[in-house]
């Protein structure tokens, strides 16, 4: 399994993360080098088996579709970057 | 006041009971070894004022009569436990100024209990390593060295903090994270007693999320007894973790019996492997030895596919990881860097906010997750960790408890591994199978290597049985009779 350097630009385009041309070649090394030793778990027979999604077998608790907690618009805002009047600021997306 | 720094937190928490020293005391010891050993960079943030401040209502609680479990008790947090007020970072720099406006459960609790909290102490960022190099804070140091060398070890990771604090004495004990072996190792490099339980008893509500269905709160602490004593605190049923369950919460010092006789241990033949350290292989079997001279019964066991689970784990815990982190995008908390538009902010604020670690792990997430490679990757994961969880089930039908080691080498020098992520990676060889199956394990400090390197070892039970696991660490704790102190003439 052979990253190549296209693949690596898309893998950051979705994560969202800015990576350098220059450094495209070396991470798609990098990122090979991990991938081609997890290709280890294709020789295992899992044809029958049922996926594991979580850490436990337990039902995972419910509860009533209400709201429980709220109105801390200030205090969900106080670690903001940026905000104004009660919302989040953002570089503008509409012109 | 340093012999106050050395007692363990049950005989911290009878002396406070009885009247030998108060709680302002057992604070402000701690704190001047906080000052002592700043070198080892083992919290992120002190806490000093605040400590005092608490130990103060502490006193007044215990005069009173109405002593939580914890009164009193000086712990170092690990800095994933969001604190209300209190700068929480993650180690990164993508959480730069972050403040939680909430507290986590687990630290909840303990406060609940009357514990005192230090600091907030150091960890590879985002819990992401083995080795706390991924700090954006910069590494703690383990407070051992190698006889005769004085060159600076890491003290594993990702707690490597707490462990160090705890081992330096910077602190009475500590908690810890562990999503692959981020408790056990750094305990088992630090000489330490490091526990991670079951999945679900302690609540992940409030901890920087890394991989959600791996990562469980523990103690650190200095005996078994203490390890017992502190997750008693910590664990919990709470409805804001919908994997938290909903059982109730043994008195785990009370399985501290001394008693093994009839028990049955099982070793597993591929945990001995041909590079295990030969001071690591030699400490297991002393192991065995110990346990079969306390009347435990030894069955040579077979765990199949243990060899696929570092693999299965660098698919789950990443693909995991590269969800949980998309929160950080420069909007809602810490860093921002500036950009034409939106998209450009993103790119930007997470490029210069995750460190090569943390974006590696994103990459490998983001690919395993990506249309036409989920059931390659992603998928063919859950499945392996479905055979590996098998394994232990079927183990555990025939023994009671598991005996290894908790890492294939003692602690290393800085540098040693950081330019190969799969050489890194290998220190969880023996910690990764029981995270992905949700069982509870212990790291028990029991020997030293020919270096003079503390070395652990790993006890595993079946899922909510940390009695049975306390039970036999207490046994294996008295066997070893691990009393070296990393500080010379201290102790």
């Amino acid at each position: 399994m052979s990253l190549d350097d296209a693949t690596v630009r898309k893998i950051a385009t979705l994560a969202r993360i800015d990576v350098a041309d220059a450094d495209l070649a070396p991470l798609a090394k990098e990122l090979s080098g991990i991938m081609n030793w997890i290709e280890q778990l294709q020789e295992v027979d899992t044809d029958a088996v049922e996926p594991m999604s979580g850490g436990t077998d337990m039902t995972l608790s419910w509860r009533k579709d209400a709201v429980s907690d709220g109105g801390h618009a200030d205090k969900v805002l106080t670690n903001a970057p940026e905000a104004h009047e009660g919302f989040f600021g953002v570089p503008k997306v509409v012109e | 006041m340093t012999e106050l720094t050395q007692l363990s937190l049950s005989d911290a928490r009878d002396g406070l009971t009885k009247g030998d020293f108060s709680a302002v005391e057992l604070t402000q010891a701690h704190i001047e070894a906080m000052d002592t050993h700043r070198d080892l960079n083992a919290y992120i943030t002190e806490l000093p004022e605040l400590a005092l401040e608490r130990a103060k209502e502490a006193d007044y609680n215990i005069g009173q009569g109405q002593a939580g479990a914890l009164e009193g008790l000086p712990l170092g947090i690990k800095d994933l436990f969001c604190t209300e007020g209190i700068l929480t970072t993650a180690a990164s720099h993508i959480l730069d100024g972050f403040t939680p406006p909430y507290e986590s459960t687990v630290t909840a609790n303990l406060k609940a209990a009357g514990a005192v909290t230090l600091g907030k102490t150091n960890l590879d960022e985002f819990a992401m390593g083995s080795s706390n190099e991924s700090s954006y804070y910069g590494a703690a140091v383990n407070p051992w060295k190698k006889t005769g060398d004085n060159s600076n070890l890491v003290p594993g990771g990702s707690s490597g903090g707490s462990a160090a604090a705890v081992a330096a004495r910077m602190c009475i004990a500590a908690t810890g994270t562990d999503t692959g072996g981020s408790i056990r190792q750094p305990a088992s490099f630090c000489g330490i007693v490091g526990m991670k339980p079951t999945y679900g008893r302690c609540s992940r509500w409030g901890i920087v999320a890394f991989s959600s269905s791996l990562d469980q709160a523990g103690p650190m602490t200095r005996t078994v007894r203490d390890s017992a004593l502190l997750l008693s605190a910590m664990a919990g049923h709470d409805p804001k973790d919908s994997t938290s369950a909903d059982l109730p919460v043994p008195d785990f010092e009370a399985s501290l019996t001394g008693d093994i006789k009839g028990l049955r241990i099982g070793i597993p033949s591929e945990y001995r492997l041909d590079e295990l350290n030969a001071d690591v292989k030699a400490l297991w079997d002393k192991g065995i030895t110990w346990l079969k001279d306390a009347g435990a019964e030894i069955i040579d066991i077979a765990l199949p596919h243990t060899k696929y689970a570092l693999p299965t784990y660098y698919i789950v815990a990443p693909a995991e990881a590269s969800s949980n982190l998309a929160r950080y995008d420069g909007v809602r908390f810490g860093l921002r860097v500036k950009g034409d538009s939106l998209d450009d902010m993103y790119v930007k604020t997470r490029a210069a906010g995750f460190g090569d670690e943390v974006k590696r792990r994103i990459f490998i997430g983001t690919y395993a997750l990506s249309a036409g490679y989920y059931d390659a990757y992603y998928l063919k994961a859950q499945k392996v960790r479905q055979l590996i969880y098998q394994d232990f089930v079927n183990v555990f039908k025939g023994v009671d408890a598991i005996l290894t080691p908790t890492a294939p080498t003692p602690a290393f020098p800085f540098g040693e591994n950081s330019n190969d992520p799969l050489a890194m990676y290998l220190n969880d060889v023996f910690t990764v199978p029981a995270s992905l199956a949700g069982l509870p394990g212990i790291s028990v400090p029991s020997g030293l290597s020919s270096e003079g390197l503390p070395l652990g070892l790993q006890l595993l039970t079946k899922r909510w049985d940390e009695e049975t696991l306390f039970r036999v660490a207490g046994v294996l704790e008295e066997a070893a009779d691990f009393t070296e102190h990393p500080f010379e003439g201290e102790g």
